[in-house]
């Protein structure tokens, strides 16, 4: 079972990949893994809407090695982040927090689904329904069908 | 002297707009034909006017006249014809007034076009069209004129952004913006029925061709888009959720929903006010994407060409637009008549659970593009919205869409049979379970969100195959009888299924693809190499290479799949003399639908000698990322393509038989 946790880890890095520079990589796997995941969270705070994983500009290098840092250190993700938030600002995560400030972000499409859910129910209900046909006129229209298709 | 004929045919054009939007508007209030075919004249006129002024800027840009300050900002002698052409429209100015022949084209093809609308409702499409192209055509007269005269021409031009000078510029604008301004028709017929008080079957069939073609071309443009983000941005991504790919996607989302709930409208009748409305938003947001894009308001990877004061104009242009259009709608929605009953089951009931995912999804696409914008004008802070926030709220959305798909066009109008469309899809559904379980199991390293993405695209193609399988009776009539049916099943028919099939096939792509793709980095020697997905890369050699118009170091990489040779990679890091930015050429190795993606980087000179940064990806599936929209926009013409939508058949259609069988 180990075995194959080390492996899953090995592939995870190789799958999620080593784009940025080999000379940054941290030794243990494992531990790049979970750090190149946080950069794929982590806003290049003077790029145009680019990752610190995919920015190749000076201020991402130094945050992927502040965030390499910690993670040797031990730290956990959220420790992590919270960290960042702190020295940064909110505007340094690329996923907006659940916060009462981000309710209207985070609950416009479901909104906007429940509020189409109810139009269609309201519509659906204030209809009588209508008469059903019965066997003789059900088996026109399937001729009908049939022939139109 | 060219140039100024372009200026004044421009301003020809302007006036010719004014004039088709009077003429067309005082045609409809005194019901005078003559005054309406002088109106359509108008409309040809403005187009030609706009033509004449671009091929004076293209004229331009090839003989590299730098007395106009557009093509001194855009242009320079060395660069390559090709880019000299569409460097016409890789500037602000240039991509408006692309912008602006597409408005008086499609203005001129729908007054053309249209010779089997009723008078009113024709006329003032042509007049609305023609305010349109006038909002227009002033803003690129007066704001934005791609045609001015330097005082004091440079003996060089600053040349273009290297990041755009790629073939895929002559292309991907042109097919995006004949996309976006192919909603202005739907919104001038919209705007048109809202003032006559009609909407009903016929104005259905009448708005979807355009929307169809809007639609299709707007789908290629932004596979081509993301194509050219693919290999040029040389980040092995395809969609990366910045604003400005948003701003496409937006109107590509509304045009969606048009094109089903008009579906509704035209054969029940039904949803008559939310078409409007929903054809009055796709423009509404075509208009928003060339504000978010040309405004620079949101700052991004495209952020070219930007120019706040402008951006101002363009809200405005957007806000009074857009808000007549909705104000229109608000005051004369409420009389449309509500159409058609159905029941919970029903065809007209999945076509609205369609419409209101494709609404949801729309919302979470456009609030994760303006609410940075809105939270900092409102409380000062910054947040920002990446990928993960639409990871969480618009691939759900889309989930869900594509798990209720097929059964949507099993299902009967009025009322449908669940029971009998499940018994018409348990193949499909074991086909996708089947698909799943083996792509967990089988596919190494196990991921189990990339099987169940397996299993919907499994899921949708399975469910167009037994669309069609249900249409031609296989297997409950005789063979020959099937094929006969087959062969009679009209283009409609053929193009949703093309469609959904395609979907699908993205589907797969881009759950493979962001699931499976591997990737490596490292620094090589020459004669280093490094593995990825079983291929072994070697560096072979690296060589100076001169360009037209920069200089580069193209790396030799032998690909390799166990001793046997696969390909050469050849990627480049190109540096440009004007501007002395760099980018890279990414080489692309096709392996069947995969790609193996090979970017050079820096070189790194050391003390052993110089070492190169490689990087590579194995993008599994890659190509159906790109061929998945082909063939939904494939659909999208080959339905157009259907005799029953071709303009002028639904008016004798109507007349001969107003009773229509449901297809």
């Amino acid at each position: 079972m180990k075995l194959r946790a080390q492996l899953a880890a090995l592939a995870a890095v190789f799958c999620m990949a080593a784009a940025s520079d080999p000379a940054e990589r941290l030794p243990d796997p494992g531990q790049e893994a979970r750090a190149r995941a946080i950069f794929a969270q982590v806003r290049c705070l003077v790029c145009q809407n680019e990752s610190i994983d995919d920015s190749e500009a000076g201020l991402a290098h130094d945050l992927r090695q502040v965030v390499r840092g910690q993670v040797r250190a031990g730290r956990s993700d959220s420790e992590i982040k919270v960290y960042l938030v702190d020295r940064y600002g909110e505007f340094v995560l690329l996923r907006p927090a659940f916060s009462l400030g981000n309710a209207a972000l985070w609950l416009s499409p479901l909104l906007v689904a429940a509020l189409g859910a109810a139009l269609l129910f309201g519509r659906l209900r204030n209809r009588a329904p209508e008469q059903e046909l019965d066997a003789d006129e059900a088996a026109r229209v399937r001729t009908f069908q049939d022939e139109d298709l | 002297m060219l140039v100024e004929f372009g200026s004044f045919s421009l301003a020809l054009a302007l006036a010719f707009s004014l004039l088709q939007a009077m003429l067309s508007a005082t045609a409809r209030v005194r019901r005078s034909t003559t005054l309406a075919a002088a109106g359509e004249g108008a409309a040809v006129a403005a187009f030609l006017g706009v033509a004449g002024a671009f091929a004076v800027l293209i004229h331009a840009f090839v003989v590299s006249d730098f007395s106009v300050a557009n093509v001194a900002a855009n242009s320079h002698t060395e660069k390559p014809l090709l880019y000299k052409v569409a460097g016409a429209w890789g500037s602000h100015e240039g991509s408006i007034l692309l912008w602006c022949l597409a408005l008086t084209g499609y203005g001129a093809a729908a007054a053309l076009l249209s010779r089997s609308l009723p008078r009113g409702l024709r006329a003032l499409m042509v007049a609305t069209q023609g305010v349109l192209g006038a909002i227009f055509l002033a803003y690129t007269l007066f704001a934005s004129n791609p045609l001015v005269r330097l005082v004091d021409p440079p003996v060089e031009g600053r040349s273009l952004n290297p990041l755009l000078q790629d073939p895929a510029l002559a292309v991907h604008p042109p097919f995006l913006y004949a996309g976006y301004v192919g909603m202005s028709v739907v919104f001038s017929l919209a705007v048109a029925a809202l003032i006559e008080g009609r909407v009903d079957a016929a104005w259905a069939r009448w708005v979807r061709p355009w929307a169809l073609a809007a639609w299709s071309l707007l789908t290629v443009g932004i596979m081509l888009g993301s194509f050219w983000a693919y290999y040029e941005l040389g980040w092995g991504g395809w969609w990366f959720w910045d604003p400005v790919e948003n701003a496409s996607f937006m109107p590509w989302l509304v045009a969606a929903a048009l094109l089903h709930s008009a579906i509704v409208t035209e054969k029940r009748g039904a949803l008559a006010g939310w078409t409007v409305f929903l054809a009055i938003a796709a423009f509404a947001f075509s208009m928003l994407g060339a504000f978010l894009v040309r405004s620079g308001v949101l700052t991004s990877v495209h952020a070219f060409a930007l120019d706040p004061q402008r951006g101002v104009l363009l809200l405005i242009i957007l806000g009074v637009t857009a808000g007549a259009g909705f104000s229109l709608f608000a005051w004369r929605a409420p009389a449309l008549s509500p159409g058609g009953v159905f029941a919970p089951v029903s065809r007209e009931s999945a076509l609205v659970l369609n419409n209101i995912l494709l609404a949801a999804a729309t919302a979470s696409v456009l609030l994760g593009t303006l609410y940075p914008l809105i939270r900092e004008a409102l409380t000062g802070e910054a947040i920002s919205v990446g990928p993960p926030y639409f990871n969480l709220t618009f691939t759900p959305l889309m989930a869900a869409l594509v798990l209720l798909l097929p059964a949507g066009p099993l299902l009967a109008w009025k009322r449908g049979d669940a029971m009998g469309a499940s018994q018409r899809l348990w193949v499909a559904a074991a086909l996708a379970v089947a698909a799943g379980l083996g792509a967990y199991a089988l596919v190494s390293p196990r991921k189990a969100l990339a099987a169940a993405g397996v299993a919907l695209a499994a899921w949708l193609i399975g469910g167009a195959i037994a669309e069609i399988f249900e249409r031609i009776r296989a297997f409950r009539v005789p063979g020959a009888e099937s094929w006969r049916r087959l062969a009679r099943l009209p283009r409609g028919a053929w193009g949703m299924t093309l469609a959904h099939l395609g979907l699908g096939v993205f589907v797969l792509g881009a759950f493979v693809e962001t699931g499976w793709k591997q990737e490596v980095a490292e620094t090589l020697p020459l004669g280093g190499s490094v593995d990825v997905g079983g291929y072994h890369l070697a560096l072979e050699g690296i060589a100076s290479v001169e360009g037209a118009n920069y200089d580069a170091e193209r790396a030799r990489i032998a690909v390799t799949r166990a001793g046997a040779a696969v390909c050469q990679a050849e990627p480049e890091r190109r540096t440009y003399f004007a501007g002395g930015q760099t980018t890279s050429e990414v080489a692309l190795c096709y392996r069947g639908a995969n790609h193996l993606y090979v970017v050079l980087g820096e070189r790194r000179d050391a003390a052993a000698g110089s070492v190169w940064l490689v990087r590579a990806y194995w993008n599994p599936f890659a190509t159906l990322l790109f061929f998945g929209p082909l063939v939904m926009a494939a659909g999208g013409v080959v339905s157009l393509s259907d005799r029953r939508l071709r303009l002028g058949v639904a008016a004798r259609r109507r007349e001969a038989n107003p009773q229509e069988q449901p297809a």
